[in-house]
């Protein structure tokens, strides 16, 4: 729980709104760093970053990907031979079925199915109203838009633990409309919406969209609604996909709120349901770390696919002035 | 002249017309965030220091039990206890988590190859789902066949508890916890360091500055700002901490029960007491709010 980037992050320039003048790179050669390229490449000094970039590269696959080596490759030993007192770096047996077993009979594919459809449902009804949010701030300038603003922003300097029990208590009782909302898909999707960091990332991509561009639309007699469908939204495809990413990485790897509203163990997250059966002494643990594994692919994927937009946003969120 | 009054009238009349109209329109747009916002962030906030002084049972109305809530968690010796283990949590986290993302990225920043790998490797594991690394971590630490008792028994080194043990306790939650978090600090510090200018190493070189000057004189002071960032960031997090003692230790150990922790407990397992767990809610807001107040300040002076 150390740094969380997406949940509380500085606040951003959005990262396909940064200016160009970060881009030194192109400017030719490499950046200078610490040590000159001269120092590297030469006698003594090459040998060394020689040595050095061995052990860091050692070090990364030992510490970072050697675990992820692990589980996926410790889930097709065999019970015995997972529980033998000296671990085997290289499976002795193979059983791949333990995959499927714990696909079909510790259910994972019932919760991977239900994680999915939260962080879809989440994904999509967060980027109706968060859009809509930022598109009116930006570019409607409502009476008290500011006063919006500002107590949205405010919200991001609530640690969301502090609010645990008065917003579990308002899901059990939504107040006004009466609903409880526990066990629902609705009690992640709703509180997912007010994310402040989206509607701001958002704002200030729209922002920077001219008033021009709008206004001549709106002569040819296109109505609001139309104006952001057919220009603004087209128009901010690259920010649209970072704060998906965020978004459905989030709900994805979310486990004190599931927790708490998600009790009835046929509605659990993959990572509530997870840490449920690993409490219980049934499952066999060769299963318990396929469904680790399997719990983690999408993420990999979807980090695999879109580093550079993850990194960047990362990077951006840092970065200020 | 009645007709021009007139006329300005009507245009007056519309002009504000349209002005409700877009009103109307703006707010239309931003109706369902803006009750997600007062139902899920605003109203709880209200609601949490209401609660504090209230007592509920679900089924007659909440009621007003004055100051006995905060009394009820002073009289807990495991209030103390919790307060203790989150700072041990934070500051041992801290002798992790913040220096050795700053070392990882300094180094990654020297490399002229595999770049690309460093970054990714670094950031895998804050990707995956935290209950992940942490079950990943339980198996290394089982004393039996655990991963970890095995290399200790192969270099030589006695064998240890892990998570069994009051005096490793605490340091395995901060293993693990730094292990799935630091790649956000790293990458972070790595971006920071691409930003220093070239030309201050340069002219350090040419001052005949060795790499170990240039690394005081230039490189730290160029990050400082990010670095003291990095740093209240790190705070409000780990004094967050849940999953880790939640899943490692249980919900009643003593040796590693956290301000979260026992949050949790309050509400839903032994005591089932909402108005103690929000009391305590506001305690850890209060401290948190003050590592956030100085965050705004040092960001905002940047501006």
């Amino acid at each position: 729980m150390t740094i969380t980037a997406p949940i509380r992050p500085l606040p951003a320039t959005p990262p396909a709104a940064a200016p160009p003048r970060k881009r030194r790179a192109s400017s030719g050669g490499v950046t200078r760093t610490l040590f000159s390229e001269t120092e590297i490449s030469r006698g003594k000094g090459r040998v060394l970053y020689w040595v050095v970039l061995t052990l860091v590269f050692v070090l990364f696959l030992a510490v970072f990907i050697f675990p992820l080596y692990w589980m996926f490759s410790s889930a097709v030993k065999t019970p015995e031979e997972y529980a033998q007192p000296d671990p085997t770096l290289f499976p002795h047996s193979f059983e791949p079925e333990t995959y499927r077993l714990a696909w079909d009979r510790m259910r994972i594919a019932k919760f991977f199915g239900n994680t999915a459809l939260y962080a879809f449902g989440g994904w999509l009804i967060q980027l109706v109203f968060q859009v809509g949010v930022a598109y009116a701030l930006s570019k409607l300038r409502p009476m008290f838009g500011k006063v919006v603003l500002g107590g949205m922003l405010a919200s991001l300097m609530l640690p969301a633990t502090a609010l645990l029990i008065p917003a579990y208590l308002t899901v059990t009782d939504v107040p006004i409309f009466g609903w409880n909302l526990l066990n629902s898909p609705w009690a992640l999707w709703l509180p997912a919406v007010a994310n402040a960091f989206n509607i701001y990332v958002l704002k200030r991509f729209f922002d920077q969209i001219p008033n021009d561009l709008l206004d001549s639309a709106a002569l040819d007699g296109a109505g609001r609604f139309r104006v952001l469908w057919s220009i603004v939204l087209p128009l901010s495809r690259p920010v649209l996909g970072v704060v998906s990413i965020f978004s459905i990485v989030a709900i994805w790897k979310d486990f004190i709120w599931p927790l708490l509203v998600l009790q009835d163990p046929e509605t659990q997250t993959l990572s509530v349901a997870l840490s449920r059966l690993a409490s219980t002494s049934q499952v066999p643990p060769t299963q318990l770390m396929a469904g680790l594994a399997i719990a983690s692919v999408p993420m990999i994927v979807v980090f695999l696919i879109f580093q550079r937009s993850i990194i960047g946003g990362l990077a951006a969120g840092s970065m200020k002035g | 002249m009645a007709v021009a009054t007139a006329g300005r009238r009507t245009a007056f009349r519309s002009r504000l017309g349209r002005k409700i109209q877009d009103n109307l329109m703006a707010y239309a747009f931003m109706a369902g965030g803006i009750a997600c916002f007062a139902l899920f962030s605003w109203y709880p906030l209200v609601r949490g220091v209401i609660l504090s002084f209230q007592q509920i049972n679900f089924v007659t109305d909440p009621y007003w039990v004055g100051a006995e809530n905060f009394t009820a968690i002073f009289d807990d010796p495991l209030f103390f206890t919790a307060w203790k283990n989150t700072l041990v949590f934070t500051g041992l986290a801290l002798i992790f988590g913040f220096f050795v993302p700053l070392a990882l990225s300094i180094l990654i920043n020297e490399m002229r190859h595999l770049k690309g790998f460093f970054r990714v490797a670094v950031y895998l594991p804050v990707m995956l789902p935290p209950i992940v690394g942490v079950l990943l971590f339980r198996y290394f630490y089982d004393p039996g066949f655990g991963l970890f008792n095995t290399i200790l028994r192969g270099v030589g080194l006695p064998e240890s508890q892990w998570t069994q043990s009051s005096s490793t306790a605490m340091i395995s939650l901060v293993l693990v916890s730094t292990w799935a978090n630091l790649g956000g600090a790293t990458l972070m510090y790595l971006a920071a360091l691409q930003s220093i200018p070239g030309d201050l190493y340069e002219a350090a070189e040419l001052d005949g500055a060795s790499a170990w000057r240039r690394l005081r004189h230039v490189t730290l002071p160029q990050l400082r700002f990010i670095m003291l960032v990095l740093l209240l960031l790190q705070i409000i997090a780990t004094m967050q901490v849940f999953i880790e003692p939640y899943q490692l230790t249980g919900t009643s150990n003593p040796d590693t029960v956290t301000v979260m922790v026992l949050i949790y407990r309050y509400a839903f397992t032994v005591n089932q007491d909402f108005g103690m767990a929000a009391a305590m809610s506001v305690l850890l807001f209060v401290v948190l709010a003050i590592f956030s107040a100085i965050y705004l300040r040092v960001t905002r002076d940047r501006d």
